[in-house]
C-alpha cells in the first residue's frame, strides 16, 4: 500500500513542479517568479523526503534541510536585489 | 510493519500529495501576484507537514526510534515562511503599487516601503531628519 501512494505523491509533486516552472516561464512581475522558485524548493524538499522513505534510509534528511536553508537564504536575497538594489550593503 | 501504520502512512502521504498540488495549482489559477501569494503555504504546512509525519511513523515502525530531523525540517520551515511571505510582498509593492494605490495604514506612521521609519523614543533626536511623513 506504502508504494502506490509513493508513487501517487511523487506524481502530484511533479505535477506541481511543472505548474511552477510554467508560473516561472509566464509570470507577469518579478514577484511571481520568485515565489514560483520558493514553491519549487518546497516540492524539492517534499520530493527528497519521499525518496528516502522509498530507499529506506535517513541520509535524504540532511540533504533535505540543506536545501531547505539555501532556499530560504536565496528567496530572501533575490527580494533584498529587487527592494534595494543591492544584497549586502 | 501492521496494518494500522500502513494505513496511517499512506493516509498521510495522499493528504500531503494532493495538499502540494492545490498550492501549486493555486499558483498557476489565481489571478493577482497577492493572490497568489496565499497558495503555495498550503503547499510548506500541510505539503511538507504530511510527508513528515508519514516519514517520522515509517522509520519508526522500521528501526523502532523516533528520529527528529523531520521536526527540525518542520520547524525551519514553519519560521521561514512568513518572511519570505513578507519579503516577497514588499518588493511586489516596492515595484508595482504607488503611494496612491494603497489605503492608510491606520497607524501613527505610513507604510513602510514609502515612508522613513518612525524614530524611536529612545534614540536622540537628529536635527536635521526631515519631518517624518504622514499617511493621508
Amino acid at each position: 500500500m506504502i508504494e502506490y501512494a509513493l508513487l501517487f505523491t511523487a506524481l502530484c509533486y511533479g505535477v506541481a513542479l511543472i505548474l511552477d516552472l510554467w508560473r516561472i516561464a509566464q509570470g507577469p512581475s518579478s514577484a511571481d517568479r520568485i515565489l514560483a522558485l520558493d514553491t519549487m524548493v518546497i516540492n524539492v524538499i517534499a520530493l527528497l523526503v519521499l525518496y528516502g522513505i522509498w530507499r529506506g534510509t535517513a541520509v535524504y534528511f540532511e540533504a533535505a534541510m540543506l536545501i531547505a536553508m539555501v532556499g530560504f537564504v536565496s528567496t530572501v536575497a533575490y527580494c533584498r536585489f529587487l527592494l534595494r538594489g543591492d544584497i549586502i550593503e | 510493519m501492521s496494518l494500522t501504520a500502513e494505513i496511517l502512512i499512506s493516509l498521510a502521504l495522499v493528504m500531503s500529495g494532493i495538499f502540494g498540488f492545490v498550492g501549486s495549482y493555486g499558483l498557476v489559477k489565481l489571478k493577482d501576484t497577492l493572490q497568489r501569494l496565499h497558495a503555495p503555504t498550503k503547499a510548506t504546512t500541510l505539503g511538507v507537514g504530511g510527508v513528515l509525519i508519514a516519514s517520522m511513523i515509517y522509520f519508526y515502525t522500521e528501526k523502532g526510534h523516533l528520529s527528529i530531523h523531520e521536526l527540525l525540517i518542520t520547524l525551519f520551515l514553519f519560521l521561514t515562511a512568513p518572511i519570505t511571505a513578507n519579503f516577497i510582498a514588499k518588493a511586489y509593492m516596492a515595484r508595482n503599487l504607488r503611494r496612491e494605490d494603497l489605503p492608510p495604514s491606520g497607524g501613527e506612521y505610513g507604510w513602510s516601503i514609502y515612508d522613513d521609519p518612525p524614530q524611536g523614543k529612545d534614540l536622540a533626536p537628529q536635527p536635521e531628519t526631515p519631518e517624518t511623513p504622514k499617511a493621508p
